[in-house]
């Protein structure tokens, strides 16, 4: 009995001094040991090779069905006006009058729907052209090569039997110390060196808590890191886009208050530096919500809030509508763009599909996280601009940046139904095509027959 | 065809709709995995619920999810949902009429067929010009009044209606539509 508390607590040391030496004092002067870069590479390498021997395999199995990356309809035509235009055969007569042709138009484009909408396309995983040696992410794995399978098996034992424990130790190490860390600096007065310790606590937790999950993480353009008294906005993709993003830099966190493990985290956190954190009830009163960040960032000394205005995790392939709310605080918005390589774990949270605990859990039996962070320069803004706007213009640059699709569905969509507005869009434009010019022409017989008199 | 058949194991009357609606297997699978995820309680079948979801934007969209289902039928089994989609695939060039092969779903004519029943909602063979008006008025909504709509249905009957019997029949559809491109305008590109 007395051997296993004596193996447990050597263990334990020795798990402190790794941490300590290896991971901490790294993490808080922000330094690497290059391990994690020596691990992506070699990765890189076994893909690679893993992707040969599937495009191999498949050209001597070519009756195999390849599975189908891309969508399954190819949408082609112009707007309305171009297509009822074609449907009617280039007539000009046939101008500003009901076809029956017209019909086809939106024949065509239900039945594209039904087949595949743009929408949900965007809120499942991507698929991959290649294979990675997860099985999630290839849905027909089928026997290629006992090699292949081999370090398929091998592969798993590395992912669930020696990264996953240790990934979440350091995770928990990592929280733990975030929680009691933001505490004890709670306890001083106020002061730049409370300031200073406080950064230094956040900064250090959250870089050991990326480096339980392996990821790298490369910043690009970090003149436009953002300053004190702005807001940050960038894509939403998964809730570790958090840990992503203060990892170099701290920020004020927005959200909502929980109860339990989350909530004292929350609680900790908020003594050592202002967050804002929302009751649920003021989260509906968006008055409230805009007049408390308002304040936030009207004094200047404060961190730079964070905000992701999609609103709702989106599968990284795509930027949806950026919700206004958060452009009408005021203040410089500070735009980033986070893009994850998919070749090495699938990093979006499909919250329908999993909750967050086995998300996580998919996380750490990742081969990595491999990250890459624009920060763009400052915008404002600009006269005659409203919010709408003027998030649709920060939306196009994130999306530029980091080579996404720039769609404008909102991203609430996948939640709820559509709203009758859309279809309501749809009949203003067609009502156009036909009313607007056939005003005109019922004036114009008048007037013909007038004359015929 | 050994492997193909193995891979539509899943997919309800697989073989069969192989041959019938012309799809490749690969796209057969990509559209049992749609049905599937329209499904969302995973009956094995679509209620007209589940179609109305993706096409709240069209002003017809009840229209074109009516189509999927028969006369009396609440439900929409996986083949019929394929049956239906068949009409969309590009016309084949070298089909020919010989009275021995059953005409394929993607025909002109049957395009034709398929666009006159989202008019003819009472299967009557005719368009009437109560029908008419209800699809124009779907169309456009709120966007113009009755006079406009009735003046716009006048306009349509009179062009159309060869025979005067104040109604569309289809041969006479068909003649309004006959320098239309059907087979490039009903056709969705599926990604083969």
């Amino acid at each position: 009995m007395e051997n296993l508390w004596y193996v447990a607590g050597t263990i334990f040391q020795l798990w402190m001094f790794v941490v300590v030496f290896f991971i901490m004092l790294p993490a808080m002067f922000g330094l690497s040991l290059g391990v994690t870069e020596v691990y992506i590479q070699v990765l890189v390498k076994i893909l690679e090779w893993a992707t040969l021997r599937i495009q191999r395999g498949q050209q001597e199995q070519p009756s195999a069905p390849i599975p189908l990356h891309t969508g399954i309809i190819e949408r082609v035509g112009g707007s309305m006006e171009e297509e009822m235009w074609q449907l009617r055969c280039s007539r000009p007569e046939a101008a500003g009058a009901f076809c029956l042709s017209d019909g086809v138009y939106f024949c065509k484009k239900g039945l594209e729907s039904i087949v595949e909408d743009q929408v949900t396309q965007r809120f499942s995983s991507e698929e991959l052209a290649s294979w990675n040696l997860l099985t999630r992410t290839n849905q027909n794995f089928y026997y290629i090569s006992l090699r292949l399978t081999i370090i398929w098996g091998l592969g798993v034992f590395v992912r669930y039997c020696v990264l996953l424990p240790f990934r979440i130790a350091l995770a928990s190490t990592g929280i733990s110390w975030l929680v009691i860390g933001t505490c004890v600096v709670g306890f001083l007065p106020e002061s730049s060196a409370k300031n200073w310790l406080s950064e230094l606590v956040h900064l250090t937790c959250y870089r050991i808590c990326a480096r339980g999950l392996s990821a790298t993480i490369h910043y690009h353009n970090k003149e436009n890191r953002p300053q004190k008294g702005g807001i940050c906005v960038a894509n939403h993709t998964t809730p570790i886009d958090v840990v992503i993003l203060a990892n170099d830099g701290c920020y004020a966190m927005v959200g909502q208050t929980h109860g339990g493990l989350l909530g004292i985290l929350q609680k900790s956190m908020v003594r050592s530096c202002p967050h804002v954190w929302f009751e649920r009830s003021e989260m509906k009163d968006r008055n409230t919500v805009t007049r408390r960040l308002r304040h936030h960032v009207a004094a200047k000394t404060k961190l730079p809030i964070l905000i992701f205005p999609e609103g709702t995790c989106v599968n990284n392939t795509s930027v949806m509508m950026f919700k206004k709310g958060s452009f009408e605080i005021g203040g410089t918005i500070y735009p980033v763009a986070i893009k994850y390589d998919r070749r090495f774990g699938d990093a979006f949270w499909n919250s329908s599909k999993y909750n967050m605990v086995s998300y996580l859990l998919r996380m750490m039996t990742s081969w990595a996280i491999v990250v890459n962070v624009w920060y763009l320069p400052p915008m404002t803004i600009q006269d005659g601009e409203d919010a709408a706007q003027f998030a649709n213009r920060v939306k196009s640059v994130i999306a530029h940046q980091g080579g996404l699709l720039d769609l404008a569905w909102d991203g609430g969509l996948k939640r709820c139904k559509v709203k009758d507005s859309l279809k309501e869009e749809q009949q203003k434009m067609y009502s156009n095509i036909i009313v607007g010019q056939n005003h005109i022409r019922t004036t114009k017989t008048c007037s013909e027959t007038r004359e015929d008199q | 065809m050994g492997s193909s058949r193995s891979s539509l194991r899943g997919v309800p009357d697989g073989q069969q709709l192989l041959q019938e609606t012309g799809f490749s297997a690969a796209l057969l699978l990509r559209l049992h995995q749609r049905f599937q995820f329209l499904d969302k309680d995973s009956r094995g079948h679509l209620r007209s619920e589940d179609l109305e979801a993706e096409l709240s934007e069209n002003p017809i969209g009840d229209r074109i999810v009516g189509a999927f289902f028969q006369p009396g039928q609440e439900t929409v089994d996986f083949p019929s949902f394929v049956r239906v989609l068949a009409h969309f695939r590009p016309t084949e060039k070298n089909w020919t009429r010989d009275g021995v092969q059953p005409e394929p779903a993607n025909s002109r004519n049957r395009k034709l067929k398929f666009a006159f029943q989202l008019y003819d909602q009472d299967r009557d063979g005719k368009i009437s010009r109560t029908e008419l008006l209800q699809v124009l008025r779907e169309m456009l909504g709120l966007q113009v009044t009755e006079e406009q709509l009735q003046s716009i249905a006048e306009r349509a009957i009179q062009e159309a209606d060869l025979d005067r019997d104040d109604a569309i029949c289809f041969d006479e559809f068909r003649k309004s539509l006959e320098k239309v491109d059907i087979d490039h305008k009903m056709s969705v590109r599926f990604l083969e």
